[in-house]
This record gives C-alpha cells, structure tokens and sequence, in this order.
C-alpha cells in the first residue's frame, strides 16, 4: 500500500478544520429559531447527512455503470465504499431527524411518506451489504452490486421527492412542501449561510472519508491476493 | 413554543447520536485498517519463507 497522498493529507485537516467552522456556525453565528428554540440547531446537520447519504447513493449507482462498462474491480470498491459510507451519514440523518421530531411532532418517529421512504431507502443498502456476502466469487458479486446499486438508485429521487408528491408532516427546505407540513420555518439569511457551510463541510467530509474507506478495499484487496498467492 | 429546558435536552441528544455514529464509524476504519495491516505483514513473512 502507496503511503498516504498529500492531497488526502491536506482534504483530512481541511475535513477536521471546516468540520470545527460548521460547529461554530450552528452554535455561535446562526440566529436560535422563535418556536422550537435550540432543538432546530439540529436541522444543519440533518439535512447535510441526508444530502451526503444521498450523494453517496449516486456515486455508487455510477460506479457501478463504471463497473458494468470497464469490468474493473476497483470500480467495486468505490462503489461498496460509497455504500457503506453514505449508510453511515444517512443514519445520522434518520435518528437526528426523529430527535428532532420528539419535541416538535410529539413522537419520535411517524409512518409518514418522507420517514418511511427513507427507512426503506436505508434498508435496501443495508440489503446490499448483506447480500454482497452471501457471493463469493468477486466478479459475480461485483456485476450483482453494479445492477443492485442501478436499480437501488431509483428510490434516491423517490425519498427526496417524498415530500412533494404526497401529503407529509416533514417541513420542505427546498421548494414548498405540503400543506399538512409541521415543523416549518422561514430561514434568515444566516440560518441560509449556515446549511450552505454545512452542506460544503459534509460533502468534504464524504470525499476524505470515501477516499480513506477505497484505500482500506484496496488494502483488503492486495492481502486477500496474497493470501491466495500463498494457498496455491 | 417549545420550552427552553425541553429544546436544549433533544438539542444534546441529537448532536450526541450525530458524533457517536461518527465516532464508532472512524473507529471501525481505523480497526479494519490495523487488522489489514497486520495480516498483510503476516502474509508477507509467510511467502518469504515459502
């Protein structure tokens, strides 16, 4: 394994540094919400979780179209490390975002159009994992991943558009949501610069740690060929 | 209005789960990482002596 680049060097301080900024943000610099008071600070980090879970949804289906075309397996381990961090982030997404309706729905989590697409959304990549272990040979569980992954996509727009096309109780950020929307709030131009720094910080932070996490397949990758250099 | 107690509690609590599956994610990249390491040092002892 090559030592670490420089770039990569440089994306972790700018990752940590930008990370402690947004913190700043959120704490020191946007204004505290009239209604529901410091519990909306919660919001910056949602909805840049959700967005880099999403985007790393994207990057794996086009991998995977990368994957189908060239046949190279390290169009896999992107694809898997895209997975599995956009897994992590949207998590975060989900949880924060039931913390948050606690006080300002009354419950934690609701059947409503937005929670339940992004459940199932969760779900299908958790499947992904799962299934990609049950094959062995790699270049059967790659084709697999790639059309999983393509046809896994489609649910990315179906969540994010959740809250247009049917009656919902989560607030839009972007567009006008439903009319049946509780928890809304109109931004000031601070709470606005302070998603945009947000959303910058986390896609950073998906970049350094998509990086970190191929370098970790690739490592995987040279000891399971030299382990089967040695069985021979 | 949501009282100020009861906001700042779910604030705690959200920022709290945020960096906990933060942390528990690096940590596992960091684990995975030195586990590689050490078999792939492993490894390649083992094919030297072969």
């Amino acid at each position: 394994m090559k030592t670490q680049p420089k770039v990569l060097t440089f994306l972790t301080i700018l990752s940590v540094v930008l990370f402690l900024g947004a913190l700043g943000m959120v704490f020191l610099f946007a204004p505290i919400e009239a209604v529901m008071g410091y519990v909306q600070k919660i919001f910056y980090f949602h909805i840049s979780n959700a967005w880099v879970g999403m985007l790393g949804f994207m990057v794996a289906a086009v991998s995977g179209i990368f994957y189908l075309v060239s046949k190279d397996l390290k169009w896999d381990i992107v694809e898997l490390s895209a997975v599995e961090i956009s897994l992590v982030f949207f998590l975060i997404a989900i949880v924060s975002g039931s913390i948050w309706a606690k006080p300002t729905w009354g419950t934690y989590w609701t059947w409503d159009a937005r929670l339940t697409t992004a459940a199932i959304l969760e779900m299908i990549y958790l499947a992904y994992l799962l299934l990609r272990q049950g094959i062995e040979d790699p270049e059967r569980r790659a084709r697999f991943s790639a059309v999983y992954t393509l046809i896994g996509v489609i649910s990315v727009p179906i969540t994010f558009l959740s809250i247009h096309i049917w009656q919902t109780i989560h607030p839009a950020v972007i567009g006008v949501g439903s009319s049946s929307s509780q928890g809304s709030f109109g931004m000031t131009p601070a709470m606005l610069i302070t998603m945009f720094f947000c959303l910058t910080t986390f896609s950073v932070v998906f970049i350094t740690l998509l990086w970190y996490r191929i370098r970790l397949g690739q490592l995987a990758e040279q000891v399971d060929q030299l382990k089967y250099k040695i069985m021979q | 209005m949501i009282p100020y107690a009861v906001s700042i509690k779910y604030m705690l609590a959200g920022f709290t789960a945020i960096f906990l599956v933060l942390v528990i994610y690096l940590i596992s990249l960091f684990v995975r990482w030195r586990r590689l390491k050490r078999d792939l040092q492993t490894f390649e002892e083992l094919e030297k002596q072969l």
